[in-house]
């Protein structure tokens, strides 16, 4: 059994909440230099320039990537050897939201969903515990912009729309949401399980880095089907026009009822961030 | 696709210049608001109220910046999606409202708005906040401190650099720079 301190939790989180608005990961950059270089309208191309240089004025200076640092939305794999000692995990990561949130003069952009009431640290949190073998706590948190989360969507097609009817109701979310959710974006579908399941896989699948091959070949090989008629649409950067509408499209499937087909399609948007940590 | 550096306030002679698709570079006073603030300036006009600040022939700003570093006029500071703001925008235009700075497309009322009383819509670069943060030289709360984030701020702004998405012609850049782009049939 492995002990970890409720404050321990609480300061990893805040700096987690910090580096993940402040600094864009590796896999991101590199795509936004790739796409750059393959786009052909100049409008679109000089997105992708101040889109880096954004990255490195918000690194050195520690603001913001977007005025919109998110819903603190975290993914958690709780080791079945570990105890928290001194309070409970979700309290921390409450806590550690709080704090970094505060410290780092990030938005606090959560409200009463009647009276718009802002709730003033940016709490709560969404946190998703997944239960695991071993004695690890791994963190990782995804924080969500509204804009983006605005044009996702679960819906629950019939089995006997399968996998030509996945497809066109995503390429069609891409392009009624146009230049609303920011592109280029980042497309997160999840496939089967239920409602939810198929929202929260969507999710999940944003955290794949970009670029990385989907393990399942069949998935692999309908992620780069969609890819190509999505940037068909012309959309392009900022929705401009161009060659580039989304940077990646990332898959996540569970088994489903016998009766449905549940589908969710989580749009991101190109400020693709998301920072873990193992304790 | 023509560049063109201005000062705010904006006329109608200014803006018969602009098409979709130019860049602007602009410098002067722009308001900011998003959806609260819209919601309380449209309930004022609807009760034949008193604005709290002045719009005629003003910019706003489709913003709600996070708090600024000690030293630091304001935090990062890129646009929200407009269409949130369309339900408001065209009894604003009505009043004198002459530019509207956002990301993603408006509803066919606030363009017919714009075409009618002269106003245009622009683009600044969504998810560019640190960088654009740098055109801001000063942020001065001006109404509904009650707010926070969606306060209404008033911004110096120095070549602040945004694209024409619709014009006071009925143009609309979303539509017409997807079509040119576009691989579908």
């Amino acid at each position: 059994m492995k002990t970890i301190d409720f404050n321990v939790i609480v300061e990893k989180v805040k700096d987690i909440c910090m580096a993940a608005n402040f600094e864009l990961s590796r896999d991101v950059l590199d795509s936004f230099k790739k796409y750059r270089d393959s786009e052909e309208s100049s409008a679109g191309r000089e997105i992708f320039d101040q889109l880096l240089a954004n990255a490195e004025i918000a690194k050195n200076e520690k603001i913001g990537l977007c005025q919109d640092t998110g819903f603190a939305v975290f993914f958690v794999e709780l080791g079945d050897d570990v105890k928290i000692e001194g309070g409970n995990l979700i309290d921390a990561i409450n806590e550690g939201v709080r704090r970094g949130y505060g410290e780092g003069y990030l938005r606090k952009s959560i409200c009463h969903p009647f009276t718009r009431k802002n709730t003033g640290d940016n709490t709560p949190a969404i946190v998703h515990v997944d239960l695991v073998p071993g004695d690890n706590l791994k963190i990782t948190i995804a924080p969500k912009g509204g804009g983006s989360e605005n044009m996702s969507r679960v819906v629950m097609l019939k089995p006997s729309d399968g996998i030509e009817g996945i497809k066109e109701y995503v390429v069609n979310r891409v392009k009624e949401s146009g230049a609303n959710p920011c592109p280029p974006i980042v497309v997160g579908v999840g496939i089967g399980g239920t409602f939810e399941k198929a929202a929260t896989i969507a999710k999940k699948a944003l955290l794949r880095p970009i670029g990385s091959e989907n393990p399942d070949p069949e998935l692999n090989e309908i992620e780069k089907d969609l890819l190509k008629r999505i940037n068909d649409l012309g959309i392009g950067p900022q929705g401009f026009g161009g060659r580039t509408t989304a940077l990646a499209v990332h898959i996540e499937m569970h088994p489903c009822h016998i009766a449905s087909l549940p589908l969710a399609v989580n749009i991101n948007c190109h400020s693709s961030r998301h920072k873990e940590i193992i304790l | 696709m023509a560049e063109h550096r201005i000062t705010t306030p904006l006329d109608d002679d200014m803006l018969m210049k602009f098409k979709s698709g130019d860049k602007l570079l602009i410098t002067g006073t722009i308001l900011t608001g998003r959806d609260a603030a819209h919601k309380r300036l449209v309930d004022l006009i609807r009760k034949g109220e008193d604005l709290p600040v002045d719009i005629k022939g003003q910019i706003i700003y489709f913003v709600g910046p996070t708090p600024a570093r000690p030293g630091n006029a304001v935090g990062s500071a890129g646009p929200t999606t407009s269409y949130r703001m369309d339900a408001y925008s065209p009894e604003l235009i009505k009043l004198g409202l002459k530019g509207m700075i956002g990301k993603g497309g408006r509803s066919q009322p606030v363009i017919d708005a714009m075409k009618e009383y002269k106003a245009v819509y622009m683009a600044a670069t969504g998810g560019a906040g640190a960088l654009i943060s740098k055109c801001i030289k000063s942020s001065e709360i001006v109404a509904y401190e009650d707010l926070g984030p969606e306060a209404i701020r008033k911004m110096e702004v120095e070549d602040f650099p945004v694209i024409v998405i619709n014009d006071v012609y009925g143009n609309d850049l979303y539509a017409e720079g997807a079509k040119k782009y576009s691989r579908v049939s």
